[in-house]
């Protein structure tokens, strides 16, 4: 890891830990659950080259999974957060044998047209409480020693999943999958031809990246004890592309960043009804328009480190 | 009464008409879609918004100007056609060197600005269009009733569709159009003014998406969210018949309409999903769309 992006890990760390002391823990925690979710998704654009206008679907799917196990199967919180992380797995791998085979914009409208097949399917679907969504879902007691009601003890369980979800993708992109997974972007024949299966290597970049979000949702089920129908709606698909797009498309940490302004942003304008809709597609037409590296995209060229 | 397949034929018709009615509007929108991705290499993820925009217009004109269903026929595509041009002047244009994907997200975040902007203004309910008077009523065709409306709403879509088919693939003035989509340095370097055709283009895609809007505003309610999911399902028929033939893709909008419509009678709880089945289908058989170009 370079000099610069040990201090900037540093520094993220640090005001994780050191926020819940000015800011809402609540706040923070939704803040890591969508920061995490953005970071899957900028592993698949930002380094697969691959726009996915679907991962709502992910994130909805582990978080009816891992409500649904907590509540119903009364699973402790590890398991429900691991079988709702498998399930999104799982639905990456059917949806990314169908969306992989095609390309670029095409495969941006299928993931779309699959996420609103999914969400029509929980709509209807009878154990998912349809409008109302799960409920009351019980965070449980981890490890059987660790009671998630206190909000320190949920507090350190987020912040714990962010991070590791977070420098496993940093691992997996400085792998060498993850050169490979550069090289398919930046020139899909001269990979093949260099004798890598690129089907097979786009498929596993889609489902790790669907396997994380997943891991988000299912973390974000257990802090707002509630799985509803808007964490798989395509509004939500959008939201994750801004957050990546406002950071920055292919850095580390821009995910991250652009995740906590838009909730930032969502929280303080909530009042404001429609007019989150208008300032996020405002947002959106200035990043492509003339902001297209992102914030952390910007400081990086201006320190001439990536970061 | 009599019966198919067990089900009452005035209730089969009746989703079958039903059918043909949507079918008609995701011809016209994936037209739309197929015309300005066909020229511009963008997918206007701003077309539901700018249906909802016809929609709208067609309103406003009825209730601030006194002008009737006839006038907002005519009036609305060039109106909205022109809201059309003026972006891809001022932000399209700009992104043309740049990856696809920008376009698209540039289009999803205007459609997100134009649907808040009237959801601010009109809120969510629905607000009534009324019909024409010319075109109320209904015609019994001895097996069904068959709504004059209705009957217009098909037979003028599939007027339009097949008149856009006929300008692009026979016409001089189509000609340039393909000629262009194939090679627009070539084209331009023959003297035709490209960029211009470009524009030109993007405002002919966005009226015939007003032109749709304004023919559903008397069928479905005029709401802010008209568009919103209809684009999605749209983006689903333009892939299962892929981009390359106008003609594909009119005839997959009308067809996968009519599908979704007997779907309504003998499995209604898939009508919602069938079009993205059938998408995931042809994916796997045949990933370039049924009228695309394997590549």
């Amino acid at each position: 890891m370079p000099r610069a992006q040990k201090i900037a890990l540093a520094v993220m760390a640090a005001f994780f830990l050191l926020a819940p002391l000015a800011m809402y823990p609540i706040f923070l925690m939704k803040a890591m659950c969508f920061a995490l979710f953005a970071c899957a998704f900028n592993l698949l654009i930002g380094f697969g080259g691959l726009l996915s206008f679907g991962h709502a679907m992910f994130l909805g799917t582990a978080g009816y999974a891992t409500a649904h196990a907590a509540k119903v199967w009364g699973f402790p919180p590890e398991f429900a957060i691991l079988f709702g992380t498998a399930c999104a797995a799982v639905l990456g791998l059917v949806t990314g044998l169908l969306a992989i085979r095609r390309q670029g914009i095409y495969f941006a409208m299928i993931t779309l047209a699959l996420a609103q097949m999914i969400y029509f399917y929980y709509l209807q679907a009878a154990f998912t409480g349809g409008e109302d969504g799960i409920q009351a879902v019980p965070r449980g007691v981890l490890f059987g020693f660790i009671d998630l009601s206190n909000v320190w003890a949920i507090y350190g369980t987020v912040f714990v999943i962010f991070m590791a979800g977070f420098l496993l993708i940093y691992r997996v992109i400085h792998s060498p999958f993850g050169q490979v997974l550069k090289a398919i972007r930046e020139n899909e024949p001269r990979a093949l031809s260099l004798g890598y299966d690129v089907n097979r290597y786009k498929l596993l970049a889609y489902m790790l990246s669907a396997t994380l979000a997943g891991l988000a949702g299912a973390t974000k089920a257990l802090v707002f004890q509630l799985a509803s129908l808007t964490d798989v709606h395509w509004s939500m698909s959008g939201e994750v592309v801004l957050m990546t797009l406002l950071g920055g498309l292919g850095t580390v940490f821009g995910p991250v960043v652009g995740a906590f302004i838009i909730i930032s942003l969502e929280n303080y304008l909530a009042q404001l009804g429609a007019w989150v809709t208008i300032v996020q597609g405002v947002i959106f037409v200035i990043c492509v328009l003339t902001f297209r590296r992102g914030v952390i995209g910007e400081l990086g060229s201006w320190l001439k480190k990536p970061l | 009464m009599t019966e198919i397949f067990g089900v009452p034929t005035q209730a089969l018709f009746g989703q079958l008409l039903i059918g043909l009615i949507n079918g008609s509007f995701y011809a016209l929108l994936s037209l739309g879609l197929a015309v300005i991705f066909g020229l511009l290499n963008i997918i206007n993820f701003t077309h539901g918004a700018q249906y909802m925009m016809g929609a709208f217009v067609a309103y406003l004109l009825a209730n601030k100007a006194g002008l009737g269903y006839w006038w907002s026929l005519a009036l609305v595509p060039l109106i909205v056609g022109a809201t059309g041009v003026v972006i891809e002047r001022l932000m399209l244009s700009k992104l043309y060197k740049l990856d696809h994907l920008y376009g698209l997200l540039l289009t999803f975040g205007l459609a997100l600005i134009i649907q808040g902007l009237f959801r601010n203004e009109y809120g969510t309910s629905g607000l009534p269009y009324p019909m024409p008077a010319e075109l109320s009523g209904g015609t019994n065709l001895g097996f069904m009733f068959l709504p004059n409306y209705r009957a217009w709403v098909i037979v003028a879509s599939a007027i339009v569709c097949l008149g856009s088919w006929f300008v692009i693939e026979k016409t001089k003035l189509g000609s340039y159009l393909r000629a262009a989509t194939e090679n627009p340095a070539l084209v331009q370097a023959f003297g035709i003014n490209v960029p211009r055709m470009i524009t030109l283009t993007y405002g002919f895609g966005v009226a015939l998406a007003a032109f749709a809007g304004v023919m559903a505003a008397p069928i479905y309610q005029v709401s802010p969210q008209m568009g919103a999911d209809l684009i999605i399902v749209v983006f689903a028929v333009v892939v299962i018949g892929g981009m390359g033939s106008i003609l594909g893709s009119i005839l997959t909008g009308f067809g996968l309409g009519i599908i979704e419509g007997l779907t309504k009678v003998f499995y209604p709880e898939a009508s919602n999903t069938v079009i993205f089945i059938i998408m995931a289908i042809v994916l796997m058989f045949r990933p370039a769309g049924l009228f695309g170009a394997q590549k």
